[in-house]
């Protein structure tokens, strides 16, 4: 199993690898690392997951002059898990006519797919679970499975508030999936590979990719953070759960942890895209101008996470800034704006690259 | 590893294809159908083949069967049922299907699988996109520009039939 190597900086995962294949035989030991990664990527879930709801709801408050969360724990910290923790302990009810296997079923599809995608992400140089050599097409294959669960949560509802909702959630993420595609597609010209490791790489003697690509990059960032904040579901193309209208949309009928797991893969789709946006565009895990390149024992997964947490921020500002939009402005504005000026980037960026005009 | 990995996406892929066939919830169906192709693109996974596991999710996981489920959504309710198939129905079916596992089977048992000499590395991106547009021998830019003129076809016949009248009265 070669490409279940994961060694974080400080080498604590090699460290325990090797402890865990000294007292076991081989096999043995290779499938208690795989469950041990499973573990902590599952950890990692459900933490960023927490504390990017509570994130929400401080910049939330900041935006609107409030003080936000702050009465469980100091400054508010501990707000989301004792949420979570109420949200466990909530009975699971369901209406009488719905189609209970695909009810059931439907949280499960979000999330696995959610899940499934943070497993070739590259956190620092070797904090990688799955370095398949097709990454960003692979991401692309798996977010294309999540809006699935959409689709059945609001028809197994038996609700018409929630398949409204999920109509227009199958509508909006099968059109802002050309987006999101043909921005990857852009960078994917500038680097030659699909490996997201060595697209990092490509970026660390020539700058990051949103510099060396220059014009082109920056409408492919632009592009492609609209279409992801569609992508996700949330403002301003939340009209999927718009309270005003629906109820809360396609989740209307869940309760206590089946609505949590969709709350919690909203906001991991939010780091999903994020975390691609840094890896694409802003040089992944490098940091900038090279500043901690030789201090071998400084964790490169911080610099990950403060880019990703800018981009998330940006996400949260779009959220409380602008309005909704109506369903055929959200149509309008991707196949008469967004997909045509996306089209001419990517033939503008394949120009650049034939006339080396890349910095 | 591998051996037992195999058998449990096999049993899978059967048992949901059958789940599929007999289902008479409409959309439990296209469900089932789902973990069939799924569990396609795992056996993928398994033979090392990423690209084509990713294009079966999709095209058939994210595509075909959204397209699928839509289709269901706009004309289905969730109590409704299909009704049962007459009994002639089932047998002329039946024969088919068994004509198919017969020649399929036939096809198997006939091919010798000779082994490779060479050892085997991963097919890279890079070579399926060159020999898609080379026109060389063994290229497929002849298949590739034909699909694409068919795609366009297509789709301006669906505009015309979608939008029906229309398209003469107001030109």
């Amino acid at each position: 199993m070669n490409f279940l190597q994961m060694i974080i900086p400080l080498n604590i995962t090699k460290t325990i690898s090797d402890w865990i294949s000294s007292i076991m035989p081989e096999t043995a030991a290779s499938y208690t690392i795989m469950v041990v990664i499973a573990v902590a990527y599952l950890a990692l879930f459900a933490v960023a997951g927490l504390y990017l709801v509570l994130l929400e709801r401080k910049v939330a408050a900041w935006f609107q002059l409030r003080i936000g969360p702050n009465r469980v724990g100091p400054w508010g910290l501990l707000q989301t898990m004792a949420d979570a923790l109420k949200l466990v302990s909530k009975e699971l009810t369901s209406t009488i006519k719905i189609d209970k296997f695909l009810y059931n079923l439907a949280p499960y599809f979000v999330i696995v797919s959610a899940l499934m995608a943070m497993a070739v992400f590259p956190f620092s140089k070797q904090f990688q679970a799955f370095d398949i050599n097709i990454g960003v097409f692979f991401l692309i294959a798996i977010s294309s499975i999540g809006v699935i669960g959409i689709l059945l949560a609001g028809w197994s509802s038996n609700n018409k508030y929630a398949l409204i909702g999920a109509m227009r959630s199958g509508l909006q993420t099968i059109s802002y999936e050309l987006s999101v595609g043909l921005s990857i597609l852009t960078m994917v010209l500038l680097t030659g590979t699909l490996q997201l490791s060595e697209i990092v790489e490509a970026q660390r003697t020539g700058g990051w990719l949103i510099l060396q690509g220059h014009i082109p990059s920056i409408i492919a960032f632009m592009i492609f953070m609209v279409a992801g904040t569609a992508e996700t579901n949330r403002a301003p193309f939340d009209l999927v759960e718009a309270e005003s209208e629906l109820g809360a949309g396609f989740h209307t009928e869940y309760s206590g942890m089946k609505f949590a797991y969709f709350f919690l893969a909203e906001f991991i789709n939010m780091f999903i895209i994020s975390s691609i946006a840094v890896v694409l565009f802003f040089g992944g895990w490098l940091s900038p101008f090279g500043i901690t390149e030789n201090i071998a024992w400084f964790p490169e997964v911080i610099w990950f996470l403060i880019k990703v947490l800018g981009l998330i921020f940006l996400m949260m500002w779009f959220r409380w800034t602008f309005p909704r939009l109506r369903v055929d402005q959200l149509l309008t504005l991707e196949w008469k704006y967004l997909l045509p000026l996306n089209l001419m980037n990517l033939m503008l960026m394949a120009i650049i690259i034939w006339l080396n005009w890349t910095i | 590893m591998e051996r037992i990995i195999f058998y449990i996406l096999a049993a899978v892929i059967i048992l949901f294809a059958v789940a599929s066939v007999t289902s008479r919830k409409i959309l439990r169906a296209v469900i089932y159908l789902l973990f069939v192709l799924i569990g396609i693109a795992g056996l993928y996974f398994l033979i090392d083949y990423n690209f084509l596991a990713a294009i079966q999710l999709t095209v058939y996981g994210g595509g075909i069967i959204v397209l699928f489920i839509f289709a269901v959504l706009l004309i289905h309710h969730v109590e409704l049922e299909l009704e049962k198939t007459a009994l002639k129905k089932k047998l002329i079916a039946g024969l088919l299907s068994a004509a198919g596992l017969a020649v399929t089977l036939w096809a198997i048992s006939t091919y010798p699988f000779p082994e490779t000499g060479s050892a085997y590395t991963s097919v890279e991106v890079a070579d399926i996109g060159k020999i898609l547009l080379s026109y060389e021998d063994g290229g497929f830019i002849l298949p590739f520009e034909v699909i694409s003129v068919l795609l366009v076809a297509v789709m301006i016949g669906a505009i015309v039939i979608a939008k029906g009248k229309k398209l003469t009265e107001n030109n």
